[in-house]
């Protein structure tokens, strides 16, 4: 069901939803969080509205979207509400934000936010320069950006590491959980040896990449080395050298990765590009500020840039493998829950 | 080199709360792979597994039965199970990756020859694949098949590991048939395999809201000071199901609903439900108290009133017409099987005496539910009319396990209007409603929980045979008595009069779920 209250106040949206509430029985009980997805007007605003019902199946949720629309309008505030079969299990509050009203969206939100859960802030599109700044961000417990939806994905991300505050957190990031998972089981298999150096290789544009490259230098006290792939979609190739023999993760067309390492036969995984509802979904599991992302983002300047070559790095160019104490802090196992 | 105890993976880290649980390598051979479980639950619940990305990348499945059948028959048979079944949706990268390590071993259990067919066929896989020779065998297998099985994996060298490497054995209910032949099956099987490589599969205990009865009452300040004798007047443990044994004669003729439901799934629990709060969540913890407080469970005399057996005879049910029990195929028309048990526990601990446990169970009930209802007292003394209260019942907190999974807790509210009347009233949480629609499926945990090793959501030995003792006393005093009757029970409804006696003898009655 879609309700248009053109040319509204938010009052009058929160009674609408209450009565809604009445005729429709329990259809909008049980939220765990307030997800608000701040657009601008005319932007893919509907693709954004659709991963975040997607992503409602998991965590029910309520949605307000906040499109800016033309600044030099008449200030107004058109809202549209959707519940039902519109809305995935949440329901959508979309405001269209005119004129003054446009910058003052963090008005419009706070009287729409559900009482003592968490609010999720989401920028799909454009990100603010500093997210923790921003007045919806300020609302926010977590603050999702997404550094590849952006003009300059490399330029967005080192923003994002000069801007980082606990709860932000980035889907370029959250692209590589897949890819974190498979390197982290393929070095609990003997040897168990120190991993002396690593390149990632991707797309030059792929702030994936970079942020690949940054945990494995934050992680394993090495300073990995970045290098442009010719060919491929994001992420093409990771190597973790070991005195007997690399480890190696290649995907070179997006799709499904071939991972070798020594002693064992190589073997193909499943490593399709994650869409943005899977990310999203996954975002919202975690509320907490996620300290790995901080570390992998400071360690950013650390990453070292590689020639361009083509989709096997050749034993490159110098190697400043920087010697330091292996990381003795780092605990057995994740104690991730299954399912996460 | 170092070792893999010592082995600290730099790439680990406690504070990495995204990174999942990936199994190591390893190849789980199915024995029994025909069966409607393993079509129906396992197979799907494996290829979940790898399109959540949780198996490792040269994961083996093994299939073993009697049919004649080639890698390629099996793995069709592997794919419609998947297309099915499954709750991911189909991808064919996933699948093809899957599909390179399934295999089929064709023979008999009591064939030397398939046992060394196997034992090489999971050599190859080891080099062909890596699994590292870490090897789980599931036993969907009726359990006089068990020795035959484990023996023979022992005599094909099966069972002993090198270094780093493990087996592990998964085996599912019954687990005996009462104290003793668990007791027989328990030592079968640890002959070969040390318990700690013994996973039994009770799914009720991979189901989220039966994990969630120790957040419920171990993360939150509200319940627990009401958790105990002073306030909780019943508990009431049900597991009903609509369907028949249509089909199910030759496991379930002579065992019966209660050795099926209760020594198992509805012990357990009650295990949770009762049980004090465990030092931590490390599994040696947590069942070190559930067998604390399954050691001090008895069932409650005398049996002649506090239990009750039934028998569901045809009739209509929900706009069909079902046959009886003694008119389904492969029972024999003198059966006394009961298809209804129902059992009353005491619980002699300082926090439940006085407390009665009504665990039942039954096959062609209303409908198909179960939940654990913990019923509190009346309050002691209510400031009103009588006739304000006469609709109160006793609030009510009940853990509805399956379907429509979460929390209803039931209490008086004021009716709308100008006279002051009470009526009961509920507040719902749906797991549903604020978490996943598709949490995943009981098997695709205690699969992964398996090839990980980690034991806590699997009953072990001594569990088994505590259980056992609380129920073997009923079993021979019906055997022996036969009383309470075996009384009929018409499809549909929620079991014999007997059932209904053996809670109203203490004015109390089972709430209609």
């Amino acid at each position: 069901m879609i309700i248009d209250l053109p040319s509204t106040t938010t009052s009058q949206i929160n009674s609408r939803l209450v009565r809604l509430r009445d005729e429709g029985g329990a259809t909008t009980l049980g939220r765990v969080l307030t997800l608000v997805i701040v657009t601008e007007d005319g932007q893919r605003t509907d693709a954004a509205i659709d991963a975040a019902n997607d992503a409602s199946r998991e965590h029910p949720c309520r949605v307000i979207v906040v499109a800016r629309g033309a600044r030099q309008a008449a200030p107004r505030l058109d809202a549209q509400i959707r519940v039902g079969g519109d809305a995935g299990a949440s329901e959508v509050v979309v405001l269209r934000l005119y004129g003054e009203l446009a910058k003052e969206g963090a008005s419009c939100v706070m009287p729409l936010l559900l009482p003592d859960t968490p609010v999720v802030a989401w920028w799909p599109f454009d990100a603010p320069v500093s997210p923790s700044k921003d007045p919806i961000g300020q609302l926010a417990q977590r603050r999702i950006t997404d550094a590849a939806a952006e003009k300059n994905p490399i330029k967005a991300l080192e923003s994002r590491r000069a801007h980082y505050a606990p709860g932000d957190t980035d889907l370029a990031w959250t692209r590589l959980t897949l890819w974190r998972a498979m390197l982290a089981s393929s070095l609990d298999l003997p040897p168990y040896e120190k991993v002396t150096e690593a390149d990632v290789t991707g797309e030059a544009d792929s702030p994936s990449t970079d942020l690949l490259a940054a945990w494995l230098t934050d992680r394993l006290k090495v300073s990995a080395k970045r290098f442009k792939a010719t060919s491929g979609e994001g992420i093409v190739e990771v190597r973790l050298g070991r005195p007997s023999g690399d480890v190696d993760l290649i995907r070179p067309d997006g799709k499904v990765g071939t991972l070798a390492q020594p002693g064992q036969p190589s073997r193909r995984v499943a490593l399709q590009r994650r869409s943005v509802r899977d990310c999203l979904a996954e975002e919202l599991r975690r509320l907490d500020p996620d300290e790995v992302y901080a570390a992998a983002l400071r360690s950013l300047s650390k990453v070292a840039k590689g020639r361009a070559h083509s989709a096997k790095p050749e034993a490159a160019e110098e190697a400043p493998a920087v010697e330091s104490a292996n990381g003795s802090a780092a605990p057995k196992k994740s104690k991730a829950k299954a399912g996460s | 080199m170092t070792t893999s105890a010592k082995w600290h993976n730099p790439l680990r880290d406690a504070r990495d709360k995204r990174m999942p649980r990936i199994a190591g390598p390893s190849a789980l051979v199915i024995f029994g792979v025909t069966g409607d479980l393993s079509r129906k639950k396992l197979m799907p619940a494996i290829y979940d597994l790898a399109n959540r990305g949780l198996l490792p990348p040269g994961f083996g499945l093994v299939g073993f039965a009697r049919r004649d059948w080639a890698d390629q028959d099996f793995m069709k048979v592997v794919h419609d199970a998947v297309k099915e079944h499954a709750r991911t949706p189909f991808n064919e990268a996933v699948w093809q990756q899957l599909a390179e390590g399934i295999r089929f071993v064709q023979g008999t259990f009591d064939d030397d020859q398939s046992f060394d067919n196997l034992a090489s066929c999971l050599a190859q896989l080891d080099a062909e694949r890596g699994t590292g020779g870490n090897h789980a065998f599931y036993l969907s297998i009726p359990p006089g098949a068990f020795p035959t099985v484990v023996n023979q994996l022992k005599r094909a060298g099966l069972a002993q590991t090198a270094p780093d490497q493990w087996r592990r054995v998964v085996i599912e209910k019954p687990f005996g048939h009462d104290l003793k032949s668990a007791k027989e099956l328990n030592k079968t099987v640890n002959e070969v395999f040390p318990e700690e490589s013994v996973f039994r599969i009770d799914h009720y205990l991979g189901k989220e809201t039966v994990q969630n009865i120790l957040a419920l009452r171990f993360a939150n300040q509200l319940y627990e000071p009401i958790w105990n004798s002073n306030y909780v007047d019943h508990v009431q443990i049900t597991m009903a199901e609509d369907i028949g044994l249509g089909g199910r004669a030759g496991y379930y003729d002579g065992i019966g609903a209660t050795r099926d439901v209760i020594q198992n799934h509805l012990l357990q629990l009650l295990a949770l439900i009762a049980m004090e709060e465990p030092v931590s969540f490390k599994p040696a913890d947590l069942r070190a108290e559930k067998v604390k407080i399954l050691s001090a469970t008895r069932p409650a005399q005398p049996f002649e009133e506090t239990t009750s057996r039934g028998q569901y005879t045809g009739g209509w049910q929900g706009g069909q017409k079902v046959l009886g029990l003694l008119e389904e195929g492969g029972f024999s028309p003198e059966s006394k099987t009961e298809t209804f048990g129902a059992i009353t526990c005491e619980v002699n601990t300082r926090r439940w005496a006085g407390v009665p446990f009504y665990l039942r169970t039954g096959k062609r009930l209303g409908r198909r539910v179960t939940e654990v209802a913990v019923v509190f007292k009346r309050a002691p003394h209510l400031p009103f009319d009588d006739t304000a209260t006469e609709e109160l019942g006793q609030n009510a907190l009940v853990v509805r396990v399956q379907p429509d999974e979460g929390v209803t807790i039931r209490f008086g509210s004021k009716v709308p209007g100008n006279t002051m009347e009470v009526r009961d009233v509920t507040m719902d949480f749906g797991y549903g409603h604020s978490f996943t629609e598709s949490s995943p499926e009981a098997y695709e945990r205690l699969l992964l929980d398996v090839l990980l090793g980690e034991p806590s959501l699997f009953p072990k030995n001594d569990e088994v045979e505590l259980s056992w003792e609380i129920l073997d006393p009923i079993l021979d005093f019906w055997a022996r008595k036969d009383e309470p009757a075996l009384e009929k029970y018409k499809a549909g409804t929620w079991g014999p009069p007997s059932a209904d006696a053996m809670t109203a003898r203490t004015g109390r009655h089972w709430r209609r779920p």
